[in-house]
């Protein structure tokens, strides 16, 4: 195993509690202030290799900020940062060399063609073309786009887009890879394909880091993720683990119409463990959703509709901070 | 990673090695390979233009200039004394298309500079691989269009060949200050319009293009000796014909173009370097 002392070649770091796998990143009092906003508010956290990570979190939440960081391209205000071992302050073309980066919003060159945006984008990693030519082609393959390889990028969907970054990301065979809301903005059967090829990925053995705000993406794709809300980590667990301290195991969704909402929750009580007034339905957290359905009819209420389901990262989220994670 | 284990990218610090050394050259690469996907307007735009305004200008005005015996260009056709000026004047308006516009492309409409930003370029070899590749660009357009007027017999002195030099010199000297500029903009409102009409348009008019600029008034002879376009003409001209200077007010020519030009690409690594990294 690699240890990572003063003066030693960059490398993995010191293995930690989690296990034989050495740490790949270790953010300690993270901050990043803009002026007098607080972006990041000093958050820490460690990442083992070839975990799945996840950064959940509303628009706005320090999200793509700490992105930033990791990849050298914002300046933190304070707080420790280590990334395979280094500051990627002082060190960030070489942090950078290590990483596959999929920004939140495409810059793919729309001038070149599907396959030339690999091959030149390689070229910024120094590798030569000979090499390129033939991971270009594996990549295409692997995004499902060899029959795309000489079609202008305009003239892809935006599924297809996305896959040509992340394929784009993987062309230096990175053992990290940066995903900003790898799949805001697509469709369901996008977002699906999307998922299965970072799932290979994760299978593959490469580190995931993730940010999103949808629940369940990180659900599919997480290992372990962050809760956070303005710059701040709310939570931090797996995904069954947050839902087990921080939800029940199931939900009971009633309406009782959007007037009636709020007049009926006091006649509520006593039912479920706690309850949620949203404007169009009530959340009635429950161990057993029908049996506080049963409870309620048995006080005389008669919901509009009625839906038993089991907790999510977003009840979660509601639970933590008292808003909806998409606003 | 994905599948054929021959096939392996060599490590992250060969990667950062490389990009450390070679990234100016690495990011131009981009560029260059993106501008042979519009290499057809870049022809019709680099030739096309200045050969119109050489037939214009150098052969329909030059016979009536010439016949009428129409001011002192230092004892040559006006044909002659007109090319250095073309010649720099194309690679100076083509200058001031490539370092605004794309600038812009690269922080805002296709954010295309934050790809390389998350790899190991830096940003300051991004503002210099966009020079370099623009150089290269002014470099070949200077070049043809130079074979062209010397087979027309419009450049008496093999030294005319230094002239293609100073003109890509004239272009980045209006170009990488420019540059800097552009990488400050947030929104574009017009503002590159406006430098064309009000900057380019009149330092073409004024700068010795078409006449001597000593045929103007003293009060208005300044706009020529701050305008590069003046400075690359004259020594074009220099090599092109031998047009008499001192050698001294050759070199400040030079040194003026070379100033402007390394300021202005000085100043984009810092502008680039502050909008790119947060």
């Amino acid at each position: 195993m690699l240890q990572n002392t003063p003066g030693s070649e960059p490398g993995p770091s010191l293995p930690t509690a989690r296990g034989a796998r050495p740490t790949v990143i270790r953010a300690r009092g993270l901050t990043k202030r803009y002026g007098d906003f607080t972006a990041v508010d000093g958050i820490s956290f460690e990442v083992p290799a070839g975990e799945s990570f996840g950064l959940l979190g509303p628009n706005g939440a320090g999200k793509s900020t700490t992105m930033r960081m990791i990849g050298g391209v914002s300046q933190r205000t304070s707080g420790e940062l280590e990334i395979m071992g280094l500051d990627p302050e002082a060190q960030g073309p070489l942090v950078r060399a290590h990483l596959g980066v999929v920004p939140q919003q495409d810059n793919l060159d729309e001038e070149l063609r599907v396959r030339d945006n690999l091959i030149v984008y390689g070229r910024y990693f120094g590798l030569d073309r000979r090499y390129l030519r033939a991971k270009a082609d594996q990549l295409l393959d692997f995004a499902q786009l060899t029959d795309k390889a000489n079609a202008r990028v305009d003239d892809l969907s935006g599924g297809m887009k996305r896959r040509l970054t992340i394929a784009r990301s993987l062309i230096n065979e990175p053992q990290m890879l940066l995903l900003d809301e790898p799949t805001t903005g697509l469709d369901p059967q996008a977002r699906h394909v999307l998922w299965d090829r970072l799932f290979r990925l994760k299978e593959q053995g490469v580190t995931l880091i993730l940010t999103t705000h949808y629940m369940d993406e990180a659900e599919q794709l997480c290992d372990r993720l962050i809760v956070v809300d303005h710059g701040r980590i709310m939570a931090e667990g797996s995904p069954a683990e947050l839902i087990r301290r921080y939800s029940t195991r199931e939900v009971l969704e009633v309406r009782f119409g959007t007037d009636r909402n709020a007049a009926v929750v006091p006649q509520l009580a006593g039912i479920g463990e706690r309850h949620e007034v949203l404007p169009d339905r009530i959340l009635v957290y429950a161990h057993d959703g029908e049996a506080a359905l049963e409870a309620i009819v048995g006080r005389g209420l008669h919901p509009l509709t009625s839906l038993v389901r089991r907790s999510s990262l977003e009840d979660v989220f509601l639970n933590l901070t008292g808003r909806s994670l998409v606003e | 990673m994905t599948g054929d284990a021959a096939l392996r990218a060599h490590p992250p610090e060969v990667s950062a090695a490389r990009a450390q050394r070679f990234g100016t050259w690495l990011y131009a690469e981009h560029e260059l390979r993106a501008m042979r996907s519009y290499l057809s307007v870049i022809v019709a735009y680099s030739i096309g233009h200045p050969l119109l305004y050489l037939v214009a200008m150098g052969i329909g005005l030059a016979s009536l200039v010439d016949a009428n015996g129409g001011g002192d260009f230092g004892g040559v056709d006006y044909l002659v004394f007109i090319v250095p000026a073309l010649l720099a004047s194309g690679a100076f308006l083509a200058a001031s298309g490539e370092f605004a516009w794309p600038v812009m492309d690269g922080f805002k409409w296709h954010r295309l500079y934050y790809g390389p930003l998350v790899t190991p370029l830096q940003p300051w070899q991004i503002a210099a691989g966009h020079t370099l590749a623009v150089s290269i660009r002014l470099l070949s357009q200077s070049l043809v269009y130079y074979l062209i007027v010397a087979a027309f017999g419009a450049v008496p002195s093999g030294f005319g060949i230094l002239s293609v030099l100073t003109a890509t010199l004239a272009g980045l000297a209006l170009g990488t200050p420019l540059m800097a500029y552009a990488a400050t903009i947030k929104e574009e409102k017009a503002q590159f319009v406006m430098i064309q009409r009000f900057l380019v348009m009149p330092l073409m008019l004024f700068s010795g293009t078409f006449f001597p600029l000593t045929n103007l008034p003293l009060f208005l002879q300044w706009v020529g000796w701050l305008s590069p376009l003046w400075h690359a003409t004259e020594i074009g001209r220099v090599a092109s014909y031998g047009y008499a200077e001192p050698l001294w007010l050759s070199f400040v020519h030079v040194l003026y173009l070379v100033a402007l030009a390394a300021g202005g690409l000085a100043l984009s690594f810092r502008t680039y370097r502050r909008r790119l990294v947060t």
